[in-house]
Order: C-alpha cells, then structure tokens, then sequence
C-alpha cells in the first residue's frame, strides 16, 4: 500500500518533466551521419558514373529489391543499362554499400520517403544517380584501378609503375 | 418554468452533459497519461488535439458493426447496452447540486449500489456470448472480481450511512455540513476508493480486460458500435463512482465562496485526475492477489469500520 501511494507521487512529479518526444514534422529529429536511409548512385570527381555493374549489391541484397543490366561504352567501360531500387521492399541493411567496390552505391541520411503510390517507390537509374561523389570526395576507381579504359593506359593510374617490358632484357 | 420542464431541462441535461463528459475524457486521460509518463499524448488534432474524440468516435461509427459467427447473436447485442444503459441510470441518483439531478429517491444510495451490481451481468454475458476463450476468461474474472469488490463496497459505505442516518444521497451531503465524511470515515473511504476502482475495472484492476494476458478480456470479439458502448460504459463508471466518492466523502457541492455546481465539477475532476494519475502509476496485481486483497484486506477492514462506527453512534445517540 505504501510503496503503491510513493509510486503514484514519483509518477505526479514527472508532470514537472521535460518531454522526451520530439514533435516530428516541425522539429527534426538528429540523424546520425551513418544513418542508413534512401540509397543513391555517386559519381566519381570527373563526373561520370562509379557504377560499374558488376552486380555484387544484387547479390547482396537479402531482399533482392536491386535489379540492374550491365552494358559498355565504346571504351569497354562498364555501366549499368539500368538500375533499378524498389524502396518499398528494400530494408536498408546497408549490405549493397559493403559489397560496392567503387564506392558507387551509399545509403544517405534521408528517410522521408512517403508515398501514395507504391509504384513511386520504384526508383530508377535517374533518380537514384546523384551529381556529387557522395561520402568519398576523392575517390576515382578508374583512376586507381589498373585497368586499361579510354584515355587511360596500363601504368599511368595513381600509384602505379609502369608496366614491365616483357621484351627488354635489362631488369 | 413549470415542473415537467424543469424536470425535463434536468433529465436531458445530466444525460448529455454525462455522456460529453465520457466522451471527452477519452482525450483527458490520453493527454493526462502523456504528461505523466513524460510524453505528449494526442496533440494534433485540433486545438491541443481536442478534436481527436470527433476523430475516434467517426471512427468507431464508421467500423463494421461485426458479430463473430460463432457467438451468440442476441446476448452479444445485449451485453455492451446494458453496462452503458445501468451505468447512466445510476447517475440519475447522484446529487450534483441543489436542484440539478434528475431524480431524488429517498434510497438513492442503495439505488446507486443495485445499479452498479446490474453491470456484472453485461461483462459476464458479453464473454459468454463471445465463445472465445479470452472472451469467457475476461467474463469469468469478471464475474468473480465484481461480485467479491461488491460486497465490502457497499459494506464500506454503511458507516457513512449510520452517521448520515439516511440512504438519501441529498440528505447525506446536508450531513456533512460541518465536516466532510472523509474524516471520520476514512477507511471506508479508502476501501470505498479501492471498490470502486475495481467495480470499474480501471487499472490497475482490470483484470477482466488485462491487455497482456487476455488480449482485451471480455470485449476481445467486439468491434465498432458495440465495443464503443462498452468504453462509454467504463467512462461513465468512472465519472460515476468519482461523483459517488465526492457525494459520499467529500462533501458533495459543499464549499465556500463558489456556487454548488463548480465545487460538485471541482472535486469530481479532482478524483477523475487522480484515477488516472493510478492508472499511469500502478501494476495489475496477479489474479489471485487480487482476490486474497479483497477478501483477507478489504473485507475485514471494512467490517471493524462499521463495527467501530456503529458502537461509537450508539455510544453518542441519547438514551431514550
């Protein structure tokens, strides 16, 4: 009986208490930097697309909601025909940033993606792409990757030697 | 004005006021549980969100009015109209203030305490009805918790009836004139408080409805209309045994300075807050501790109460 009447006195002085909501619309709740929110495509800093379609989100994805088709330019550089999120099935898991190795799909601190229409969930290529290179400024995998494309031969990426002349003699 | 329609002005307005009242404590105890437990409670709709009750009730009307194929048709119509009908029918008995209240019985009291027994039938054919297992568990509990809370309810208020000397409610706030029953009579308040609670089945002794165990207890097959009887039962309860406590203990519409009707409404909200400052404050007890309260707690505290209170009136009455 005590304890029910000192009980019932600790929760009438809670009426002196902050509030702990936070009244959403109007105010904005902090968002973490590594929150996992609406997926984007990024673009390297020379401006074109990182994505090189090698399918490994696809793979990764538990709820398989990434579709995409890979093609190439006239440079035998890579680039997905189209690619294609279904918001309303993803469950941002964040495990298509992980098995990205360029860098080029990131999951972004917006999470206010409401729609009326659940095919408006269905983002394409176009929505997904952004203009900037998103959390890796400086990152350009053509321009560190030893691969031979347009423009750029083998050894002359960043941190690279020439390639050895397998013809000369001399070490 | 003539009588009939002073008599009519008294009957409709005590009905709707009741029934406004009911309905907006919905939104009262939503916000007043929100303040309490640190949070807002229903704030958008409207001015401070007062608009939410037309929200809920165009809600609750618009729902499908379903009746399981599996119940029995009749008794679960029936069930939910007769808590709400007994409930309003025995707040025609309550005095709010000189001249307004409905009727004037000279057993208003007793009026009071038949009415509020009535409303066990409702819980219990509602779970039968329902031919679900929560349902009859809900119906059962019920049955057991508002027949054992009953008995030292009414024996709880036989002190106030000894020192009054009247079952007339009127005639018992005139009593307490001097000094509010509460004071001489505080265990039965206190065990008056704890019926009450349980008689309504608010928390924390719900244990006819207890959400976590039961699902939602005797009204688990209702929806809709007939579910909305039910909740506008259970608020006029609570308005009503808040009204009983201030009629009994606190002195009615007694007080200085304002007019009857505002210390009446006072007091009234006062205790309604209080219910449900418990309400956000308290566990429900196990089953069986609240039977073994009732029983080993209430029951004999009540009886040396009215022992007590009678040998002391019999010790002050002057011999003849």
């Amino acid at each position: 009986m005590w304890s029910s009447i000192r009980t019932a006195w600790t929760i009438f002085l809670h009426m002196f208490r902050r509030r702990v909501t936070i009244q959403y619309p109007e105010e904005k709740p902090y968002i973490p930097p590594r929150w996992r929110g609406r997926i984007i495509l990024s673009r390297d800093p020379d401006g074109g697309e990182r994505c090189v379609a090698c399918y490994l989100c696809a793979v990764a994805c538990p709820v398989d909601c990434i579709s995409l088709q890979a093609t190439e330019d006239e440079h035998g550089r890579r680039y997905p025909e189209f690619f294609r999120i279904n918001f309303s099935r993803c469950i941002f898991c964040g495990y298509c940033e992980e098995a990205c190795p360029t860098y080029a799909i990131q999951l972004t601190n917006d999470f206010e993606m409401g729609e009326y229409d659940r095919q408006n969930l269905v983002y394409e290529k176009e929505d997904l792409l952004i203009d900037g290179p998103g959390k890796y400024p400086e990152y350009n995998f053509y321009r560190v990757a030893g691969l031979a494309i347009g423009g750029k031969d083998k050894g002359e990426a960043e941190n690279e030697a020439p390639p050895v002349d397998l013809k000369r003699l001399l070490p | 004005m003539t009588p009939i329609a002073l008599g009519l002005a008294n009957v409709f307005g005590v009905l709707v006021i009741v029934l406004a009242v009911a309905a907006l404590l919905i939104w009262v105890e939503r916000r007043l549980l929100g303040l309490w437990q640190d949070r807002y409670g229903p704030n958008r709709v409207g001015p401070f969100g007062l608009l939410q009750v037309v929200a809920d009730m165009i809600k609750i009307f618009m729902k499908e009015d379903w009746v399981p194929p599996f119940a029995d048709k009749a008794v679960l119509v029936l069930a939910p109209q007769i808590i709400a009908i007994v409930t309003l029918v025995a707040f025609a008995v309550v005095p709010i203030a000189p001249g307004i209240g409905v009727v004037n019985l000279n057993i208003g009291l007793l009026f009071f305490l038949a009415m509020s027994s009535l409303g066990v039938y409702s819980l219990a054919l509602g779970g039968w009805a329902s031919n679900s297992k929560y349902s009859l568990l809900g119906g059962f509990r019920a049955a057991a918790q508002l027949l054992s809370y009953e008995v030292f309810m009414g024996l709880s208020l036989m002190g106030v009836v000894m020192l009054a000397g009247t079952f007339d409610l009127r005639a018992i706030v005139e009593a307490q004139r001097h000094l509010w029953f509460i004071v001489p009579q505080f265990v039965g308040f206190v065990v008056f408080t704890i019926a009450g609670i349980a008689e309504m089945r608010r928390l924390p002794f719900d244990l006819p409805e207890a959400d976590a165990e039961l699902v939602a207890g005797f009204h688990t097959e209702y929806s809709g209309f007939k579910f909305g009887l039910f909740f506008v039962g259970e608020y006029i309860g609570l308005v009503l045994i808040c009204a009983m406590i201030v009629t009994l203990f606190l002195g009615g519409w007694l007080g200085p300075w304002l007019p009857p009707v505002v210390w009446f409404v006072v007091k009234t909200a006062v205790l309604i807050a209080f219910f449900i400052l418990l309400r956000a404050a308290l566990p429900r007890p196990r089953y069986d501790q609240l039977m073994a309260y009732g029983w080993k707690v209430m029951l004999p505290l009540a009886l040396v109460n009215l022992a007590v209170t009678g040998a002391i009136v019999v010790a002050r009455a002057p011999a003849h």
